[in-house]
């Protein structure tokens, strides 16, 4: 079982450390309960990051192709309700036009430290099969120490040109 | 009214070293009347042309981009207009080739085409210009004012089926152009 102590809990600051370091410097976002108090507030008010905001996470899967294709490296911030959203744009975007489309996805109401498959709630339950399914790789970040899981994560996917997505699993702090 | 193929001939004519995003039957024409490097086909997924547009005029500032939209594409993304609008890429200028149908798929017309605009849809998100062109003469007389002109901007373009062109879905999708075109915009 998670703990609730500080320092038991996943950081904002480590992850956007670790993004920087994987050389994004797009933000492509929708708010996320999970990811929009430390996260992207954080990193709007940050000259380092371009944000750019969407109306529907589908829009941000072709914004960041578009930015791949003129040599820019990205990242779409999203709820896992908006990754089910955009099943297509990733099929047709993402996955079939290999464009390294990395998803940072917000797992709303997982419970802390039990797994998405075995969560209570049906739409957490559903995201990681569904991702296998479409032959997306996928980490899953929730403790600390796994922001570590980000730069190679990000290396691959632009090696490969391929998505990635990154399931933040509890809110960072 | 104009052709589509002939309203692309202007354009062609028009184009210096601009990035041309285009989606569907406008792409199914466009590779062939005006097949270049700098051409952007790889969109996917229906309604995904504008997206992919804005991303490739906030990576490149120094580089005009003409996106030439569906009408049925863009009322399956409609939230890009306000999305463009906030990003406010001042080099993209945003065509729609109004056909009032769905073309690709049957030439089914699109819901309320007789009432609805796009540019005032456009206008409302926050574009900086929009104009409505149905006459090929005026195309080419405003077309080089309309290509300098800080965007977003939206032209509606009133058109109708021109000279049949093979369609060739693998190959405006296909990868290897992608990074072609990469290779060239990087180069250029």
């Amino acid at each position: 079982m998670a703990g609730d102590n500080d320092a038991d809990r996943l950081k904002a600051g480590d992850l956007i450390r670790e993004i920087k370091r994987a050389g994004i410097r797009f933000i492509v976002a929708l708010p996320d309960r999970t990811t929009s108090e430390h996260l992207l507030k954080t990193m709007i008010k940050d000259p380092d990051f371009q944000v750019v905001q969407v109306c529907k996470e589908d829009e941000g899967v072709s914004i960041c192709s578009g930015l791949y294709a003129a040599g820019h490296r990205s990242l779409l911030l999203m709820q896992y309700t908006g990754l089910l959203d955009s099943i297509n744009a990733v099929r047709g975007v993402a996955v079939q036009g290999k464009n390294p489309v990395c998803m940072m996805v917000g797992m709303l109401q997982k419970e802390p430290g039990v797994p998405p498959r075995q969560s209570k709630r049906y739409g957490l339950r559903i995201v990681e099969p569904i991702l296998e399914a479409m032959e997306v790789e996928y980490h899953n970040i929730e403790a600390p120490g796994e922001a570590d899981k980000i730069v190679p994560a990000v290396e691959a996917a632009y090696a490969e040109s391929r998505p990635v997505a990154m399931l933040i699993g509890r809110e960072p702090i | 009214m104009m052709k589509r193929d002939e309203m692309l001939k202007v354009l062609a004519r028009h184009r210096t070293d601009e990035i041309v995003v285009a989606v569907y039957k406008a792409a199914q024409d466009w590779i062939h009347i005006a097949p270049s490097d700098l051409n952007y086909t790889f969109t996917g997924a229906m309604g995904q042309g504008s997206s992919h547009a804005l991303g490739l005029a906030l990576g490149r500032p120094d580089k005009r981009v003409v996106l030439l939209d569906g009408d049925g594409s863009l009322l399956m993304n409609l939230g890009t207009l306000v999305t463009i609008a906030n990003a406010a890429p001042k080099n993209l200028v945003h065509c729609v080739c109004e056909n009032g149908t769905y073309e690709t798929n049957g030439s089914v017309p699109i819901p309320r085409h007789e009432s609805f605009t796009f540019t005032g849809v456009a206008r409302e998100a926050g574009y900086v210009n929009t104009y409505t062109i149905d006459d090929l003469e005026d195309w080419d007389r405003n077309l080089d004012a309309i290509l300098k002109e800080d965007g977003p901007i939206m032209v509606d373009l009133k058109v109708e089926p021109g000279e049949d062109y093979p369609e060739n879905f693998p190959r405006l999708y296909n990868t290897e152009y992608r990074d072609r075109f990469a290779k060239a915009l990087a180069e250029s």
